[in-house]
């Protein structure tokens, strides 16, 4: 039982990890809590969902990988989520925190978000209504690991897929001059600003990356549960414990943290009951503000 | 002399309604050390910045190399030949010695800034044995020769320095000064805010003294180590007291 609720930690923590890298990086470089990213999420998966259904409409690209319940499709759904959604946040940062940030405080960039959390959320409802919607009908079986424990197929492609994007983005933190750009203005933006370092191009990365990571956890999520408009809202809490716990724009963290909230919450429903699984997060949050406020991999000022 | 820096009835400040500057004036040309005094709250720091682009001008102008600069943003400014060397925080501890030198290059075209990496490497041995580590690993000094060789890395004509020499030991003061009298003498203009005021009027060449955001008190800087006056009114001590 306890290997079966581990595999399950370590799925959902993967999506959790995903997503809450874009939350990560807007809390360091742009330095508010945006609680409208978990509505990227949602919007990542609406417009995968948008992508599949024109494709399937076309005739498809053929049928699916072997056991997995997609095929191309979902592959390119996925590129063309992340890219509108990154396109949808840079629209946000344009028309309203770039201009609020001018004037205005941080606190009102956090009100602000919730603003647009909710805008964004009754959006997807007005488009694409409240039922639950299916990527695929495709019927799934379990697979059966060693330890008696039960994955679908989706469920690896998607620890699989977590992986390669926090490899990709890992070298391109390290490798290339916009990555370690981006690091330098985490650090000190006006140390970054002095030294040549463009920190206007460097918000817009934060928000394309941030919003990319969303899109991919959106759609991966969207494909192991189902489509819903609360989608994202139901995460903010799990993304907010993961951003917080890894540390403030740490890549790495935000992965570790989403890991060890998805692990904390099912593993918790051996001990407690299911009921309270939600508010695992929240004293998640509240340990590591107590005991460790920079989080686990966060530089201590 | 070629005169690369003008600032001219400068008023700035952290908050508009709050100038910190109120009209101050000063130029720098080519291969001089030019040397910023006053007591605390004067606007030393301010003006380097305003320079800079850190700080925003609400009136006045700055001119580089004849050209008016005033408002320009800091990271054009980078481009455009003006580094600047901040007090503390002047190297990004958790990036490596390579990556703070990357980051410096960033105005430069990619092969360009590598090429400049390499040169700093071979002009400071130092830092390429290290290049790998956190920058967090440096000494004090250390770290001042990293924040000096990361600006270095666009061969600006104009360096602007807040209080380098703060924290560091007499001896690593020293050297770092002389590092300073290099620059010049590869032809950049240097524009220093420091506290260690009596060593830094002797290495030199202009100083101007500040206070209360205007200026009081400018010329050579040996005939400003001689002035009584400013080590008694500007420096809270004679000059020969202030170490």
């Amino acid at each position: 039982m306890i290997l079966q609720h581990t595999a399950d930690g370590i799925l959902s923590g993967a999506i959790i990890g995903l997503g809450a890298i874009g939350l990560s990086f807007t809390m360091k470089i742009l330095r508010f809590a945006n609680f409208s990213h978990s509505e990227l999420l949602t919007w990542g998966a609406y417009f995968g969902l948008i992508f599949v259904s024109v494709a399937t409409a076309m005739g498809g690209f053929g049928g699916t990988f072997g056991p997995l319940s997609f095929g191309w499709p979902l592959i390119l759904a996925l590129v063309f989520a992340a890219v509108a959604t990154s396109v949808l946040a840079l629209l946000l940062h344009h028309l309203i925190f770039e201009r609020l940030a001018k004037v205005t405080g941080h606190m009102t960039m956090v009100f602000a978000s919730f603003g647009v959390a909710l805008l964004l959320r009754n959006a997807v409802l007005l488009i694409f209504g409240a039922d639950p919607i299916y990527y695929s009908n495709t019927l799934q079986f379990a697979v059966l690991l060693p330890g008696n424990v039960r994955v679908l197929p989706d469920q690896v492609f998607l620890l699989a897929l977590t992986i390669v994007v926090v490899i990709a983005l890992h070298l391109f933190m390290t490798r290339s001059r916009t990555g370690i750009a981006m690091r330098a203005t985490a650090e000190s933006p006006d140390l970054a600003r002095v030294s040549g370092v463009n920190v206007n191009n460097v918000v817009r990365w934060v928000w394309v990356i941030g919003a990319s990571g969303a899109a991919v956890a959106g759609v991966l999520y969207g494909l192991t549960v189902q489509l819903r408009p609360e989608l994202g809202f139901a995460l903010i809490l799990p993304l907010f414990a993961a951003a917080i716990l890894g540390g403030a724009g740490s890549l790495y963290g935000a992965v570790i943290g989403g890991l060890i909230v998805g692990l904390s919450e099912n593993l918790s429903v051996m001990i407690i009951p299911t009921t309270y699984k939600p508010a695992v997060p929240f004293l998640l949050i509240l340990a590591i503000l107590y005991f460790r406020p920079q989080g686990l991999f966060g530089e201590k000022k | 002399m070629t005169r690369r820096l003008t600032a001219t009835d400068i008023v700035a400040g952290y908050r508009p309604d709050l100038p910190i500057l109120h009209g101050v004036s000063a130029h720098l040309d080519a291969g001089e050390v030019v040397t910023i005094i006053g007591p605390n709250g004067a606007g030393k720091s301010t003006l380097i910045k305003s320079i800079a682009g850190l700080v925003k001008i609400t009136s006045g102008i700055v001119e580089i190399d004849g050209a008016d600069r005033t408002g320009t943003p800091a990271h054009l400014l980078a481009g455009a030949g003006v580094a600047y060397v901040p007090q503390t925080g002047n190297v990004f501890t958790t990036l490596t010695i390579r990556e703070n030198l990357i980051v410096g290059g960033a105005a430069l075209p990619k092969a360009e800034a590598l090429a400049q990496i390499d040169r700093i490497f071979d002009q400071y041995p130092m830092l390429a044995t290290k290049q790998s580590e956190k920058a967090r690993v440096l000494s004090g000094g250390e770290r001042q020769i990293l924040a000096i060789a990361r600006a270095l890395l666009t061969s600006p004509k104009i360096i602007l320095l807040d209080e380098p020499t703060a924290g560091l030991s007499p001896m690593a003061a020293s050297e770092l000064f002389d590092l300073v009298r290099g620059l010049v003498a590869d032809g950049a203009a240097v524009l220093m805010v420091e506290q260690n005021a009596k060593a830094a009027l002797k290495m030199s060449d202009r100083a101007y003294v500040l206070a209360e955001g205007e200026n009081r008190i400018d010329g050579v800087a040996s005939d400003l180590l001689e002035n009584d006056e400013i080590g008694r009114i500007f420096l809270g001590a004679r000059p020969e007291d202030v170490t």
